[in-house]
């Protein structure tokens, strides 16, 4: 556990970065410390491995306070992953991974099979060990960066905007890689970023600081959503405080209704008397397609040449949000939802939804 | 023109070359031991920077002849004379470019660096230094290049190596052996100056480009 106790951290300039801080941050979760820029949010981070030293007050780490540990000793026993990646340029991928291994002495055999392990950990292919970082992808880097915290098994992993210079796409999935890393691991992720998304995203807990280094709130996504502090929380969570809510519950709870679907295969002739109005294409291993309308049907032929409008399945792992956005998106306002192996098992109408989303408020509303 | 003089000295020519090579390679070598820590203190006390630079490029602004000159009294007409005279040319160029190459390097590459649990000399001479590399190497070429032609000038203290030869040609009338020394001292540079775009490459595998 990591604890702060009246920090404060003033620069020689004079300014305040950080203001009287008390914070707990729990074991084996994630905890994201969001605000715009120049709210203290990184240079509390940089508390945790004396990058920083605070003006006054204890930051501790499992009860003993940092400054009594040789700063080098401490920043190896916790991994760091920064913006870029900060990889070394002038050493391999492998013995990038394998900095700290090596600083502690491994040997060879042991380092040599940990750099493959942690290759494989966050997903990228051996045979990148002997590339130079600049040969890889934004997105390879900063795997390679994670894949180097990570190197020594360190119980504390301090993220700084780790995602913050890939592009949309590829954030997204190093975030869900992340969360999918972390329910293996659980590490103690002090994970900052300014993006209140993101935060709502990967956080277990949200902590909000405003500039001039005050915490304003600390709490779970949930909690923050439904019970901003002030108005600051408040702005900073956004216009669409309703709808981020329900990205934090899952479709698991919400009923399945049947649907009528239509195989690939099919001859148009007997499509059409699936019925008098939409149907769901299904591919031949009942993977959905997409709605197509029996008046819209082609004049004969099979209707895998058809030109369906795309409908994505969800499986009860999706958000309460993504289900609603696929019933705006569809044509008969229904969220199509496939089993764990992407098979369509029928679909939820909004009015399911809403209900489920209208207990989920009525939990987390609740004071 | 009697090019038959040239084959009749071969054996003093190749001696004289290489006495030549040596005088720079020392001085180049020189240059560059003194020249690295004067840089790095450069860069870690920004307070010395402007007098470090300040100081080698003075130096730098004395005519050759005059300093050799002034040497005079505290080494003689001896090697060491030599050798002093030009390892001091070559700082200005050294120290600049161990400055630039050290501040060249990503600041977020020695953050990280310290965030591994680096301390302040390993990151110097594992992370720092071979990332200037390039910077300083290019300052290196510069230096050879540069002292290669400046050893004839020591010529007028009697070690000038192939600098004896325009001496020798300018006070017999004899355009022959200045002719060879010019050729010479330019093909010594172009080798040595291939010789450390090779070594360059070797020592910064991470710079070659391509996947």
């Amino acid at each position: 556990m990591i604890s702060f106790e009246a920090v404060n951290k003033k620069f020689a300039d004079g300014t305040t970065a950080v203001r009287e801080l008390d914070m707990e941050i729990p074991e084996g979760q994630l905890t994201v410390l969001v605000g715009s820029s120049g709210c203290g949010k990184t240079t509390t981070l940089r508390m945790i491995n004396r990058m920083i030293d605070a003006t006054s007050g204890k930051v501790r780490v499992d009860g003993r306070d940092v400054r009594d540990v040789n700063a080098s000793t401490l920043r190896r026993n916790i991994g760091y992953v920064i913006q870029q990646s900060g990889l070394f340029p002038h050493r391999t991928v492998g013995d990038n991974i394998a900095t700290v291994p090596r600083l502690l002495g491994w040997d060879r055999k042991r380092v040599r099979d940990r750099v493959v392990e942690l290759l494989d950990t966050v997903g990228l292919a051996r045979d990148l060990a002997g590339k130079y970082p600049h040969q890889l992808s934004g997105g390879q880097q900063q795997r390679v960066g994670v894949a180097r915290a990570l190197a020594a098994d360190p119980p504390i992993l301090l993220m700084d905007e780790p995602f913050g210079a890939v592009d949309p796409v590829v954030r997204t999935l190093l975030q869900d890689e992340l969360l999918r890393l972390q329910d293996e691991l659980h590490k103690t992720i002090v994970f900052v970023t300014h993006d209140i998304d993101e935060a709502v995203k990967l956080g277990d807990r949200i902590a909000i600081f405003k500039t001039g280094g005050h915490l304003v709130q600390f709490s779970t996504p949930a909690e923050l959503l439904a019970h901003p502090a002030d108005d600051f929380v408040a702005d900073f969570l956004g216009s669409e405080r309703g709808l981020k809510l329900l990205s934090l519950t899952s479709l698991a709870d919400v009923p399945v209704e049947p649907v009528t679907s239509v195989t690939e295969s099919t001859p148009i002739a007997e499509a059409r008397r699936a019925g008098d109005g939409w149907f769901l294409l299904v591919t031949d291993d009942n993977r959905p397609r997409g709605w197509l309308h029996v008046d819209h049907l082609p004049a004969d032929g099979v209707l895998t040449d058809a030109e369906p409008i795309v409908a994505a399945g969800l499986s009860g792992n999706a958000s309460l949000l993504a289900a609603l956005d696929a019933t705006v998106s569809s044509p008969v306002g229904l969220a199509v939802r496939v089993d764990d192996d992407g098979r369509v098992v029928g679909v939820s109408s909004p009015q399911r939804i809403n209900e489920r989303a209208a207990r989920f408020r009525a939990q987390v509303l609740v004071p | 023109m009697r090019w038959s003089w040239i084959p009749d000295h071969a054996g003093d020519l190749a001696m004289t070359t290489l006495e030549h090579s040596a005088i720079a390679a020392v001085a180049v070598l020189c240059g560059l031991v003194l020249a690295l820590p004067l840089g790095v203190l450069a860069v870690r006390f920004p307070v010395l920077k402007g007098a470090v630079l300040g100081i080698s490029g003075v130096l730098f602004t004395i005519p050759s002849l005059a300093l050799f000159i002034l040497l005079l009294p505290l080494t003689g007409l001896s090697y060491e004379t030599a050798v002093l005279g030009l390892t001091v040319y070559t700082l200005v160029v050294l120290v600049r470019n161990t400055v630039e190459g050290l501040a060249s390097v990503p600041p977020h590459v020695r953050e990280a660096a310290r965030a591994m649990g680096y301390g302040g000399t390993r990151t110097l001479l594992t992370v720092e230094l071979p990332l200037a590399l390039p910077v300083i190497m290019a300052g290196v070429r510069v230096a050879t290049v540069m002292t290669i032609s400046l050893v004839s000038v020591a010529g007028f203290i009697g070690h000038g190596a192939l600098g004896q030869l325009f001496i020798d040609g300018f006070q017999r009338d004899f355009a022959v052996p200045v002719i060879a020394g010019v050729v010479i001292t330019l093909l010594l540079a172009l080798v040595a100056d291939l010789a450390l775009v090779a070594t360059q490459h070797a020592l910064t595998p991470w710079t070659r480009r391509g996947r």
